[in-house]
C-alpha cells in the first residue's frame, strides 16, 4: 500500500511543491535543482519509448499467436518497426556519419541515407493521405450538420461562410474587404468567446494541479477512490 | 421535390468525389487569384526583415510530421529562405521524432534552391543553418534551452558537436535568439508560448494549420506572439512577400495549392447551402 | 546642450594637454577621459536573478556624440579585458550577464575617436559582485493569486468535509455515460476509450485518465471490453494501471486484459488513422473521446458517427469543440472536463475543489467588470480624473502579473 500509494503521493506533493517554490526564488541553488529536473525528466522521457516498444511487440505477437482476425497486418508492423530500427541505427538518420561507416571504413557516404529515403516515400505519402481525409470529413459534416435550425445557429452558418470565403484569394476577388472583414471575426467575437472559455479551462487547470499537489485527486493512480 | 430527396439521401461517396475533383482541377488548370497579405503574416515578415540585425538568430520549430506537412512544410521553407536572404542564422529544433526528418527535408531543400539562385553568397550547412538533434521529453526540453541550448542537445541533428559549430558562436539560451517561430498542428505551440515566452520571455512567431488557427490569436493580442500564419493561406502570403524581394527562386509550393483551396471552400458552402434549403423544404413539407 | 558642450572641451583639453606633454612617445594614448564623467557610470546589481547579472549604466544625455565608446570587463584577479559592449548614444543601460556571484569584477571604459585612436581604459567604480536573490519580487501578486486559490480550496474542502452541502449542475454528457456502457453490453460489444492525443503534462489528459477510473469500474461490472488505445508511452502505464486498480475494486481482476490497453505510434494522424481503424474493424457500441484532440478530432469522431457507435466526447481545445458537437452524440466542454472527476465520484473533497473554482472566476468576473466600467468613465471624463487612472494602472498590473 505504501509503494502503491503513498510513496507516489508523497512524490508528487514535494516535487510538486518545491517546483511552485523554485519559479519564485531565483537563486543558483534552486537553479541548479530546477535543472537536476529537467536532466532528470529528459533522461526519464528517453526510457518510455522503450514502453511503447515492449507494448506494441507484445500486442502484435499475442495478435499472431492467437490468429487473430487480421493478424496477417501484425506481421507487416513488426518487420517496418525493426527494419526502421535497424535502418536508422546502422544506417545513420541523416547524414552519412554512421555506425556502419565508422565499423567499416570503406563504405562510402551516399547523399539519402536509407532511413531519409523510407521516411521521403513512404511515411510522407502515407501519413499526408490521411491528413488530407480531413476535407473529406469536413465537406461531409459540413453538409450533414450545418443546419440553421436556430438563431444561433444561423449567425454561426452566416460567420463561417464568411471566413470559409474570407481566407482563401476568391473571397478577395469577390470582395476586397473581406479578409479584413474575416480577421475582425476571428479577432474580437472570436476571441471573445474563446477567452471565457479558456478562463474556465484554466482555473480547471489549476485545480486539478492543485488537487494532485494536495493529494486530494488520486484517481489518476488507479481505482475509484 | 425529386432534387430534394436526392439531396436528402445524397450518398457521402458523391461529396467526396466532387470534393476531389474541385482540388485536382485547379492543379491542372490554375487561375490564380490575386492575394492580400493579413496583418499576422506581415508582422513575422517585417520582424525578420527590419528588426533583426545581421547575424541574428532565427529558430525554426518544426513540431510537425508528413500528415500536416502540406500547409506546415511551405512555412519552415519560405521562412528559413527569408532569414537566410537577409544573412541570419537559422536553426532548426524539434520536439518529435518525426520532426527531424521534415527539418531536414526542409533544410536541404532550401540550401540547394538558395544556392541555386545565389551562387555568389552560398550558405553552408553547420555555419548558416543546422538542425539541433532530436531529444526527447518535450516541455523539460524547451525549459531546459532556456538555461542552455548546447547542454540540451550536445549534437547537431547530423552527428556534430554544437561547441565546435560556427552556427553556434555566441549562442547560450533564448537570450542570443531573436526570434523563434513555431510551427505545428497540435498544443506544442502553447508548450513554447507557455514556457519559452512565457517563462524566459523568447520573441516568438506562430505557425499553425488552419483548423487551429482561431485558436491563437488571443496570443497575439496579448503580444505573447508577434504574428501567426495560420494555413496554407498564410505560407502563401508569406511566399508572396518573399517574392517581391526576388532573391529566392525555391518552389512557392503555397501559392500553388490556393487555387485548389479557392474551389474546395466555394464547394463546401455550396454544400452547406444545398443541405439548408433540403432541410428547410422538408421541414415545411413535415409542416403540412 | 551644456553638457555636451562640457564634455567636449574635456576631451579637447586633455587631447591637447596629452599630446604637448608625450609628443615624442608615439605609442601613448592621446585621448583622455575626465574623472568627473567616469563619476556619471553606476554599476548596481540586477535584482530578482541569479546573482549573474549586472547593470552598467550613466545618464547623463550627450547630443551630438561622434566618439565611440567601448565598455570592458575584468576579473578583479586577472589580468584579461573582455570587450563587453561598443556604444555611442547617451543615456545608456547595460546589462552583463553570466557572470558569477562568487568573483569579484571591475569594469572599464575607453572612448575612440573617428580616427580609430582609442584612449586609455579608465576604471569605473571599484570592483563589485552581483548578488544572488531568494525571491522574485515582481512575482509576488503571482503568488499571493496562488496562496488566494489554494487557500479557497482548501477551506471549501474543509467545509465540505464538516457537511456542508454543495450544489452542482448537471452536466448531461456525463450523466449519459452508464447509459452508453450499458448499451456497449446489451449489444454485446466493447467500449473505446481515447484518452487524447498528448502526454501527461497535459491537465486534459489527467482529467481524462480521472474519468477512465470510474467508467472502466463500471465496464468490469458489466463484463465488457475496453479498448483503451494510446499515443504516449507514460499515458499508456497510467491507463493500465488506473483499469487494472478499477477492475480490482470492482472484484472482477480476472476480466482485466493487458494486451486492450496498447500503444499505437507517435504519429499524431498515424494515431487517428488507427484509432478510426479500430473503430470499422471492432464496430464499438460506444466511443469515448476524452482528453486533448488536435486537428484529428474529425477523422476520429467521423469514423465513429459512421459505425453507428453512441459517441460522447470531451475536451477543452477550443478549436475542436464545433468538430465533435457535429459528430458525436455529446460533447463535454472545457472546463466540464476538469469537473469529471468530482462529478461522477461525488467525492465531497473533489466537489470541494469546484466550487472553489466557480467562486475564483467570479473574483475574475468581477475585476473584468470592474476594469470594464472604470475604463468607460475615465474615457467619458476625457482622463482628467487621476485616481481613475491609477485604479486601472494597479488593475492592469494585476492582469499582467
Amino acid at each position: 500500500m505504501f509503494v502503491r500509494r503513498t510513496l507516489p503521493l508523497l512524490v508528487s506533493a514535494i516535487f510538486g511543491i518545491a517546483l511552485i517554490l523554485q519559479f519564485f526564488v531565483p537563486h543558483p541553488a534552486s537553479k541548479s535543482f530546477y535543472n537536476m529536473m529537467l536532466d532528470w525528466l529528459i533522461i526519464v522521457s528517453a526510457f518510455t519509448y522503450l514502453i511503447a516498444v515492449q507494448s506494441t511487440v507484445e500486442l502484435h505477437v499475442t495478435k499472431i499467436k492467437r490468429r487473430v482476425e487480421g493478424w496477417q497486418y501484425s506481421i507487416i508492423v513488426l518487420v517496418s518497426l525493426f527494419v526502421t530500427a535497424i535502418l536508422g541505427i546502422f544506417g545513420g538518420a541523416f547524414m552519412p556519419t554512421t555506425l556502419w561507416m565508422k565499423i567499416f571504413p570503406s563504405v562510402k557516404p551516399s547523399d539519402t541515407t536509407p532511413l531519409m529515403y523510407t521516411y521521403l516515400y513512404m511515411q510522407m505519402p502515407m501519413q499526408s493521405t490521411i491528413f488530407s481525409l480531413l476535407a473529406f470529413y469536413m465537406a461531409s459534416a459540413a453538409f450533414r450538420s450545418f443546419r440553421a435550425r436556430s438563431f444561433d445557429a444561423t449567425l454561426l452558418l452566416i460567420t463561417a461562410g464568411i471566413v470559409t470565403l474570407g481566407r482563401v484569394p476568391l473571397g478577395e476577388f469577390i470582395y476586397k474587404g473581406l479578409p479584413d472583414v474575416v480577421e475582425w471575426i476571428l479577432k474580437y467575437p472570436n476571441m471573445a468567446a474563446q477567452r471565457g472559455i479558456l478562463i474556465g479551462v484554466q482555473l480547471g487547470i489549476i485545480a486539478t494541479s492543485i488537487k494532485i499537489i494536495l493529494g486530494i485527486e488520486r484517481k489518476y493512480l488507479g481505482g475509484g477512490k | 421535390m425529386k432534387f430534394i430527396n436526392f439531396i436528402n439521401n445524397l450518398d457521402k461517396r458523391w461529396i467526396y468525389l466532387v470534393l476531389a475533383l474541385c482540388i485536382i482541377i485547379p492543379f491542372i488548370f490554375p487561375v490564380g487569384f490575386p492575394m492580400k497579405t493579413t496583418p499576422p503574416v506581415k508582422s513575422i515578415y517585417d520582424f525578420i526583415e527590419d528588426s533583426i540585425p545581421e547575424g541574428g538568430v532565427v529558430l525554426i520549430g518544426a513540431d510537425y510530421d508528413p500528415s500536416t506537412m502540406a500547409e506546415l512544410h511551405p512555412m519552415a521553407k519560405v521562412i528559413a529562405a527569408h532569414a537566410l536572404s537577409n544573412n541570419l542564422r537559422v536553426l532548426f529544433v524539434t520536439l518529435y521524432p518525426q520532426g527531424a526528418g521534415m527539418a531536414q527535408d526542409a533544410i536541404d531543400n532550401v540550401l540547394r534552391e538558395w544556392n541555386k539562385s545565389n551562387p555568389d553568397n552560398p550558405k553552408k550547412l553547420g555555419k548558416d543553418i543546422t538542425l539541433l538533434a532530436y531529444v526527447p521529453g518535450v516541455s523539460a526540453v524547451v525549459l531546459k534551452m532556456g538555461e542552455d541550448i548546447t547542454q540540451t542537445f550536445n549534437e547537431d541533428g547530423y552527428g556534430n558537436k554544437l561547441s565546435e559549430l560556427e552556427i553556434m558562436k555566441g549562442i547560450k539560451n533564448y537570450n542570443d535568439i531573436n526570434l523563434m517561430v513555431e510551427l505545428a498542428g497540435s498544443s506544442v505551440v502553447l508548450t513554447w508560448l507557455i514556457y519559452a515566452n512565457g517563462r524566459y520571455g523568447l520573441k516568438m512567431g506562430i505557425g499553425t494549420t488552419a483548423v487551429s488557427a482561431a485558436e491563437y490569436y488571443s496570443y497575439l493580442q496579448s503580444k505573447q506572439a508577434i504574428g501567426m500564419l495560420g494555413g496554407l493561406k498564410g505560407a502563401a502570403e508569406y511566399e508572396h512577400l518573399l517574392d517581391k524581394k526576388n532573391v529566392y527562386g525555391g518552389r512557392k509550393d503555397a501559392s500553388i495549392g490556393m487555387d485548389a483551396q479557392s474551389s474546395a471552400h466555394i464547394f463546401f458552402i455550396i454544400l452547406i447551402v444545398l443541405g439548408n434549403i433540403a432541410y428547410f423544404v422538408k421541414k415545411k413539407k413535415e409542416g403540412k | 546642450m551644456k553638457n555636451k558642450t562640457f564634455f567636449f572641451i574635456l576631451i579637447l583639453l586633455s587631447f591637447v594637454l596629452s599630446f604637448s606633454q608625450n609628443e615624442t612617445f608615439k605609442d601613448e594614448n592621446v585621448l583622455k577621459i575626465d574623472p568627473a564623467f567616469l563619476k556619471e557610470f553606476i554599476i548596481k546589481d540586477v535584482g530578482n536573478d541569479d546573482g549573474t547579472k549586472l547593470e552598467i549604466s550613466c545618464q547623463k544625455i550627450l547630443e551630438g556624440n561622434t566618439l565611440l565608446f567601448k565598455l570592458y570587463r575584468k576579473e578583479e584577479n586577472d589580468t584579461i579585458l573582455k570587450l563587453i559592449k561598443t556604444f555611442n548614444s547617451f543615456p545608456v543601460k547595460i546589462v552583463d550577464e553570466g557572470l558569477s556571484y562568487q568573483k569579484k569584477y571591475e569594469y572599464y571604459i575607453s572612448a575612440t575617436d573617428s580616427s580609430g585612436e582609442e584612449s586609455e581604459k579608465c576604471l569605473i567604480g571599484g570592483s563589485v559582485s552581483p548578488k544572488p536573490n531568494i525571491f522574485k519580487t515582481d512575482k509576488t501578486i503571482l503568488l499571493l493569486m496562488i496562496i488566494i486559490y489554494t487557500a479557497i480550496i482548501v477551506f471549501l474542502v474543509e467545509s465540505v468535509r464538516k457537511g456542508k452541502d454543495l450544489f452542482v449542475r448537471k452536466i448531461s454528457g456525463l450523466d449519459t455515460l452508464d447509459e452508453a456502457v450499458g448499451r456497449a453490453t446489451e449489444m454485446g460489444r466493447p467500449v473505446l476509450y481515447v484518452p487524447g492525443s498528448s502526454t501527461m503534462s497535459d491537465i486534459a489528459t489527467i482529467a481524462s485518465l480521472n474519468i477512465l477510473g470510474p467508467v472502466a469500474k463500471k465496464i468490469a461490472e458489466y463484463e465488457t471490453k475496453l479498448i483503451v488505445p494510446n499515443r504516449d508511452p507514460i499515458v499508456m502505464t497510467v491507463a493500465k494501471e488506473v483499469v487494472k486498480e478499477s477492475y480490482s475494486e470492482a472484484g472482477r481482476p480476472d476480466v482485466y486484459n493487458d494486451n486492450d490497453i496498447f500503444f499505437l505510434t507517435d504519429s499524431q494522424f498515424g494515431y487517428a488513422a488507427a484509432v478510426s481503424g479500430i473503430m470499422t474493424r471492432e464496430k464499438p457500441a460506444t466511443n469515448l473521446l476524452l482528453g486533448m484532440f488536435w486537428a484529428e478530432s474529425l477523422i476520429m469522431a467521423e469514423a465513429g458517427n459512421t459505425t453507428g457507435a453512441i459517441q460522447i466526447a470531451g475536451t477543452d481545445a477550443v478549436t475542436q469543440l464545433p468538430f465533435f458537437i457535429t459528430s458525436c452524440d455529446y460533447t463535454i466542454i472545457g472546463e466540464e472536463l476538469y469537473a469529471a472527476s468530482a462529478y461522477l465520484s461525488r467525492e465531497p473533497l473533489l466537489l470541494g475543489t469546484l466550487k472553489a473554482q466557480d467562486y475564483f472566476k467570479g473574483f475574475i468576473i468581477i475585476l473584468i467588470t470592474l476594469y470594464f466600467f472604470i475604463l468607460i468613465i475615465s474615457w467619458l471624463t476625457g482622463g482628467h480624473l487621476v485616481f481613475l487612472d491609477k485604479i486601472l494602472e494597479m488593475l492592469r498590473f494585476i492582469f499582467k502579473s
